[in-house]
């Protein structure tokens, strides 16, 4: 009732410039090329649509021709088994979905509440001059080509794990039951930490970005309420912009973890590439695709290409859930907010 | 001088503890409507100067807010009266750019000292905005635990607290069944007394109502005048509005700005019915610009 009265109002005031006269709506006829444009885009935005649903569809088709001799040899076996052996033709994903999953958490494990930390900096806490110069600066890492961190990754965190950072985690972690011995005692340059800290400097400023604007879709008002109640500017955060916050923050993570898992060349350079399976953090292990990135050319057999591809399908179908759960999330948590 | 959390009773009320700071003489007001006994503080502001950048938008306000008086605030669209009862719990430094110059007193105390803490001066001067806005995310009893939390009302005795100040807010039987529904599933009307209450549940010394009825019906709106009626015994308000129906009805005392300058000031029936200034009788008879 109410917001009719308020609609009466502004047609009232409207029907006040002239009764009857209402030019915009059909009076105009829209001109031919307007309308041929118009049709014209739509044919065009269709194509454009259809292309990449075939590209897409085609692509898994191709992966999973090239996938099914190994699919066939080995059907879901190959996902518990962790040899990785071209010389009897036996291989198996255990080893890399293990190593992709320690990897892509670990990294997130450090990624998230540093991302956190950096958008509420970004979009709360700093001074509003610097926080244009900071964003960008963060940003400019996300445009570092992998290649470029690998090698630093190789030529100088290897080394400084190797010698500094994993001898005191092992001093100070190592003895902790059954959590220690992820720390040690083997150190060495390649291995399973340095690729998670170079997943952990791939996926921050992704995720810290995209909170950064989900922390800005906090309605102003909201904030206001809080802090002229006389909430401090940490109670704020807390009360009002992270639970508006969490579910897109979740998508946020949840796409950063599909970074994670599908990052190759980087972690190739750093992780060492063995097969099995391992607690210690400390030693070389290897991911679904660094395995594909580094064995692909090198392939002997075509059961090791094929279960290649397989691994390829794998990782396919991971990268799609995430995007999808994080697509889903996102979606549902805008649709709550409205 | 100073406003801290120390100095801060669990109520969020300033303790006036600190010797009287020299007091300048203000232009008289007709203190018609005073409750005898009311209780609230005197806001004093002398001289106040707002920028947004380097945009000057008030031009040196003198305005006294007193207790047990509703005081209407006037004026057309974009005068300046939405920054200036900003600046009186300092919520124009949450715009960039957004400075004040000049004294604001909350009886003795300069809430832009250098020692007064920002949070205890919004815990004394609470705010109700144009449009209702409850916590998105919280349910209704939610939303007036929030501030008690902020003001740190030990656990115990907050739900009674909560309860006292929807009562207050007229608000108490229509949600009592329902205090864990969400605030927004309440209607325009009642959102707003919900932040009415939840800005009554620290006990603010002084409220100030930006426009509160702007988005609502004509029924929710005389609610909520009703309410800001009784209301003025416990605490200062001040009322912007852009309805001059609604300054004549409930406030006591009404000041009229322009263009960033208070153009006149007095009681509610004087400034209808015997403006001193031309442009006020101009604005209130409705023949301006
Ligand atoms: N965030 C802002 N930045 C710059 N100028 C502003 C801002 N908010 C308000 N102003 C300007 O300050 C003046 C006073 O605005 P406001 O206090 O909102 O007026 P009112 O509440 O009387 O409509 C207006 O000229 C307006 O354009
Ligand atoms: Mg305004």
């Amino acid at each position: 009732m109410a917001e009719r009265a308020v609609l009466g109002v502004h047609r009232g005031r409207q029907g006040g410039a002239g009764p009857g006269a209402h030019p915009s709506i059909g009076g105009r006829r829209r001109s031919l090329a307007d309308r041929i444009g118009e049709r014209g885009l739509y044919l065009l935005s269709l194509a454009a649509a259809s292309l990449s649903v075939v590209i897409a569809g085609g692509l898994v088709a191709k992966v999973l021709a090239e996938a099914w001799p190994a699919l066939s040899a080995f059907g879901l076996d190959f996902l518990t088994t962790s040899a990785w052996d071209p010389v009897h033709g036996r291989f198996g994903a255990a080893a890399f979905l293990f190593g992709t999953a320690v990897s892509s958490f670990g990294a997130l494990l450090i990624a998230t509440p540093l991302s956190i930390l950096i958008a509420l900096f970004l979009s709360e806490l700093s001074p509003r001059r610097s926080r244009g110069p900071i964003a960008a600066l963060i940003e400019l890492l996300a445009g570092i080509p992998s290649v470029i961190l690998g090698l630093w990754g190789i030529l100088v965190l290897g080394p400084v794990m190797r010698d500094t950072i994993e001898p005191a985690l092992h001093d100070t972690l190592g003895s902790i039951p059954v959590l220690g011995n992820l720390f040690g005692p083997d150190y060495s340059i390649v291995g399973m930490l340095p690729a998670i800290v170079i997943l952990t400097i791939m996926t921050v400023p992704i995720v810290s970005s995209l909170m950064r604007e989900i922390f800005a879709t906090v309605p102003a008002a909201t904030k206001e309420g809080a802090l002229a109640l006389g909430a401090t500017r940490w109670e704020m955060i807390r009360t009002v912009v992270l639970p508006h916050a969490r579910p897109g923050m979740v998508g946020a993570v949840i796409l950063g973890l599909g970074r994670a898992v599908g990052e190759a060349i980087a972690v190739t350079q750093v992780i060492g590439g063995t097969e099995g399976i391992r607690a210690n953090l400390f030693l070389p292990s290897d991911t679904l695709a660094s395995r594909i990135a580094g064995q692909y050319q090198g392939a002997t057999s075509d059961l090791q290409i094929a279960s290649i591809a397989y691994l390829g399908a794998i990782l396919l179908a991971l990268a799609l859930l995430s995007n999808g759960v994080a697509r889903l999330w996102v979606r549902d948590a805008a649709g709550a907010a409205a | 001088m100073t406003i801290d959390r120390k100095e801060l009773d669990a109520a969020g009320r300033v303790r006036h503890e600190t010797p009287p700071g020299p007091r300048t003489e203000v232009p008289a007001v007709d203190r018609v409507g005073v409750e005898h006994g009311a209780s609230g503080s005197r806001v004093h502001l002398e001289d106040v100067k707002a920028y947004y950048g380097t945009k000057r938008v008030l031009h040196g306000i003198t305005l006294s807010l007193e207790p047990g008086v509703v005081t209407g605030i006037i004026g057309p669209s974009g005068c300046g009266k939405s920054t200036m009862v900003r600046c009186i719990n300092r919520m124009h430094e949450e715009v960039p750019g957004g400075r004040c110059e000049g004294r604001i007193l909350l009886d003795e105390i300069d809430l832009n000292g250098p020692e007064v803490d920002v949070v205890g001066v919004r815990r004394a001067v609470g705010m109700v905005f144009q449009k209702p806005n409850p916590f998105p995310t919280m349910s209704i009893l939610g939303n007036v635990l929030a501030g008690l939390r902020f003001v740190g009302v030990p656990r115990e005795r907050r739900i009674e607290r909560a309860e006292a100040a929807l009562t207050d807010a007229g608000l108490w039987d229509e949600v009592k069944d329902r205090l864990s529904d969400p605030g927004v599933s309440l209607s325009g009307g009642q959102q707003q007394r919900l932040c009415i209450a939840r800005a009554l549940a620290v006990e603010p010394d002084v409220l100030l109502m930006d426009e509160p009825c702007s988005a609502l019906d004509p029924a929710a709106t005389m609610r909520i005048e009703e309410l800001i009626t009784q209301l003025k015994r416990r605490v200062t308000i001040a009322l912007v509005t852009h309805n001059m129906q609604q300054a004549a009805r409930i406030a006591d005392v009404t000041a009229f700005m322009l263009a960033g300058e208070l153009i006149e000031v007095g009681s509610t029936d004087r400034m209808f019915t015997d403006p001193q200034d031309e442009r006020t009788e101009q604005y209130v008879t409705g023949r301006f610009g």
